[in-house]
């Protein structure tokens, strides 16, 4: 023990330098300079809590892009989880050809989002040209070419997960079910979604935090079009950022407000999922 | 044994890591001049220039382009850093007034010296602080092969007989809506290239078309000697002109070769591609856009047959009207980095603009039509559009209109004033809508 104690720096120093360079310094200079007025980090100007009162007095953006974006990571959230589950039990039933789908499935998931955003701008437009409409013309193709957008990205990856869950169901509680009696759905109620809440809490994490900092994808298929009512929260603190000079500390402070609301949400929705964790 | 291969190995990797970490601090505090881009089609040309002021005078020069549209985000983190552009850009007197912390005084520059119009530097105070160096115009393309074709028709109206008597929004109205109606006969799908309303690619409207109803408003206004300074200062627009603004925006709208629906999808590349297919008569854009028109494959644009028309749009004494000229290109040198550095920027900048080769691949390469005493008249780029410009720069007969939109309050305000005519021409919102957008907008985002 003692021997653990005296390496304990050694070992733990290079990861924790990098935790520090990479992520606890930058957070510390983003949550100071939120309240600041600056042109470049290096020329803040300490201006007190006028960043966080503007959000919600003149700056109207942030609240409407904060619903838009929660609207779409309720819908996308349910509509992952339950296809990627769905799939995962399809493809543990040892079909013909199991393993080619499983990658076929996860294959999105390894194209970039900028690039997925232009080829469902394409696709989408395509099929509206059709009828004279393109992806602009109403906020609803936008959010639905998210939301399609974003399960064809994460399903695969979801699945994999799940897939990894329902192979290590135990196949003695599994056989102890099928002796008693159960049916196939209640074996699936009763024993096999129980065993892999473990995997729900991790894929519900995931989803619930890719769609709230959804970026990419928003920034490629719509760009906030028309008039930023497809606009998401990310791509919105971008845009005040950079949009115009003088309000970059306001962007920073619409960051931390971000921050907290999706630790907010996802550290609930880890209790919660916690609590139905049972033990193999 | 194994581990110490193992250690053995570990050590190479820090040794030789360490190298590199020492090399690449060492070639980058080598460059003396750090010029940053803004023209990502120019890009090439720079880094060639730079091996060729090597060669010449022995001084390195580190080029960075920033890609399109993101100038202001790279600069921002580059200037942050020790090793800072020491050569930058700003887009006009908003541009200098984020920046201003940083541009040094060049008044007594060489530079700022060949400038022909010194008016034209932005300048703050006794101090001149960024020296435009490019000189670019706008209007309505429009290729002469198939006006000629229109004019010699026989059922075409008869109140306009040639594109030179096209000199108010009105005669421009008469033939437009006639060329529409012999769309079949003149072989094209529309008269006006797609209005290209996409996310970043709304900017020919926005910025460029919005420039002639704000420049007239502050034209009017007896006071002010200097439309773009009154615009600067202006902390709400009237926008009196808005009825003008809608008339040439519904024109190009109502006779374009793409629907109003599927304007939202369209970029400029788009819209030039169909110009330089002859798919339709016109389009708004400027002389930058020649290397589009030209680089669109199969094109059938001949360059003779490219002319440049001014924007009318309905306003009184429009008919000596002529096509809109200015820059938003401007250069400035960082104060914050070394007497040396700077000095050798200049240096830089006076080789570029005045030298032989600097000169040859100002005009031939890069296609600028600058504002400096050193390039004689011969020296300006051949392509059809230049001449263009030069034609309305040397015209007596009609008066340019300046760019006044680099008074323009903020890239937010271009962004909404582009989103509200993308609502209007999809139908969901009036035109009263635009112009509220455009009044509420500037008041909110000039602080």
């Amino acid at each position: 023990m003692r021997e653990v104690k005296r390496y304990f720096p050694i070992f733990v120093m290079p990861t924790l330098i990098a935790f520090l360079i990479a992520f606890v310094i930058p957070f510390l200079l983003g949550l100071f300079l939120s309240f600041t007025e600056f042109r470049t980090v290096s020329d803040a100007q300490f201006v007190g809590f006028s960043n966080y009162i503007n959000i919600f007095s003149s700056d109207q953006t942030f609240l409407s892009s904060l619903g838009f974006t929660v609207a779409f990571a309720l819908v996308s959230v349910v509509s992952i989880n339950l296809f990627a589950f769905l799939l995962a039990l399809l493809l543990t039933r040892n079909i013909f050809g199991t393993k080619l789908f499983r990658t076929v499935f996860f294959m999105p998931n390894l194209i970039g989002g900028i690039v997925l955003g232009y080829i469902w701008q394409l696709i989408i437009n395509g099929v509206l040209y059709n009828y004279g409409y393109s992806i602009t013309s109403d906020p609803k193709f936008g959010f639905w070419g998210l939301v399609v957008l974003m399960n064809w990205q994460m399903i695969g990856y979801m699945m994999i997960i799940y897939i990894a869950g329902l192979t290590n169901v135990r196949t003695d509680i599994l056989e102890a079910a099928k002796v008693d009696g159960a049916g196939y759905f209640t074996t699936l109620f009763k024993v096999i979604i129980p065993s892999v809440v473990p995997s729900f809490t991790i894929c519900l994490f995931l989803t619930i935090t890719n769609s709230f900092k959804l970026f990419d994808q928003n920034l490629a298929l719509t760009a906030g079009a028309p008039a930023g009512r497809t606009r998401m929260v990310a791509l919105d603190i971008y845009e005040t950022f950079y949009g115009s000079v003088g309000s970059e500390g306001i962007g920073q402070a619409k960051s931390v407000i971000f921050f907290l609301v999706v630790a907010a949400v996802s550290l609930t929705q880890l209790m919660l999922t916690r609590r139905k964790e049972v033990e193999n | 044994m194994k581990r110490k291969i193992l250690a053995f190995l570990l050590a190479v990797l820090v040794v030789t890591s360490s190298f590199l970490l020492v090399g690449c601090g060492q070639k980058d505090s080598e460059a003396q001049v750090y010029f940053l881009n803004f023209k990502p089609e120019s890009a090439a040309v720079y880094e060639e220039l730079a091996k060729k002021y090597e060669e010449e005078k022995g001084v390195k020069v580190k080029v960075v382009t920033a890609a399109a549209n993101t100038y202001e985000q790279t600069l921002k983190s580059e200037i942050a850093k020790t090793d800072a552009p020491t050569i930058f850009q700003v887009n006009g007197p908003i541009g200098y007034n984020s920046w201003k912390d940083y541009c040094l005084d060049i008044k007594e520059s060489k530079l700022y010296s060949y400038l022909t119009d010194k008016s034209l530097a932005i300048k703050d105070g006794d101090g001149v602080y960024a020296v435009p160096y490019v000189v670019e115009g706008y209007g309505i393309i429009y290729n002469n092969a198939i006006m000629d074709k229109y004019f010699a028709l026989d059922s075409r109206q008869k109140k306009v007989n040639s594109v030179k008597e096209i000199n108010s929004f009105e005669t421009l109205k008469t033939v437009v809506e006639d060329m529409t109606k012999h769309k079949k006969q003149l072989d094209i799908e529309g008269v006006f290239a797609s209005t290209s309303l996409s996310s970043g690619e709304d900017w020919r409207w926005q910025t460029h078309l919005l420039n002639v109803p704000l420049y007239y408003e502050y034209r009017d206004d007896e006071k002010q000697s200097d439309p773009t300074l009154a615009l600067l200062d202006a902390k709400e627009i009237s926008f009196k002109y808005a009825d003008n603004f809608k008339n040439i925006f519904d024109l190009y709208t109502d006779n374009s070769v793409t629907k109003k629906t599927l304007l939202g999808s369209k970029s400029v590349a788009d819209s030039m591609a169909e110009f330089a297919l002859s798919k339709v008569a016109m389009v708004q854009n400027g002389n930058w856009a020649w290397s589009q028109i030209s680089g669109v494959e199969g094109n059938t644009v001949k360059a003779e047959d490219v002319k440049m028309m001014p924007i009318y749009s309905g306003i009184k004494g429009e008919e000596r009207q002529g096509i809109c000229i200015g820059t938003e290109n401007y250069l400035a040198i960082n104060k914050n980095v070394s007497e040396e550095k700077r000095k050798a920027s200049l240096e830089f900048l006076d080789w570029l603009f005045s030298s032989k080769t600097g000169k040859q691949y100002v005009t031939e390469k890069l296609g600028f039509i600058t504002p400096f005493n050193t390039f004689s008249d011969t020296e300006r780029p051949n392509d059809p559009l230049a001449g263009e410009i030069h034609r309305y720069l040397t015209d007596e007969n009609t008066e340019t209109v300046p760019w006044i939109f680099t008074a323009f309050p903020s890239e937010t305000f271009k962004k909404e004033t582009g989103s509200a005519l993308l609502d209007y021409v999809q139908g969901a919102k009036d035109f009263k809508a635009v112009a509220d957008t455009v009044k509420t907008k500037w008041k909110s985002e000039r602080k």
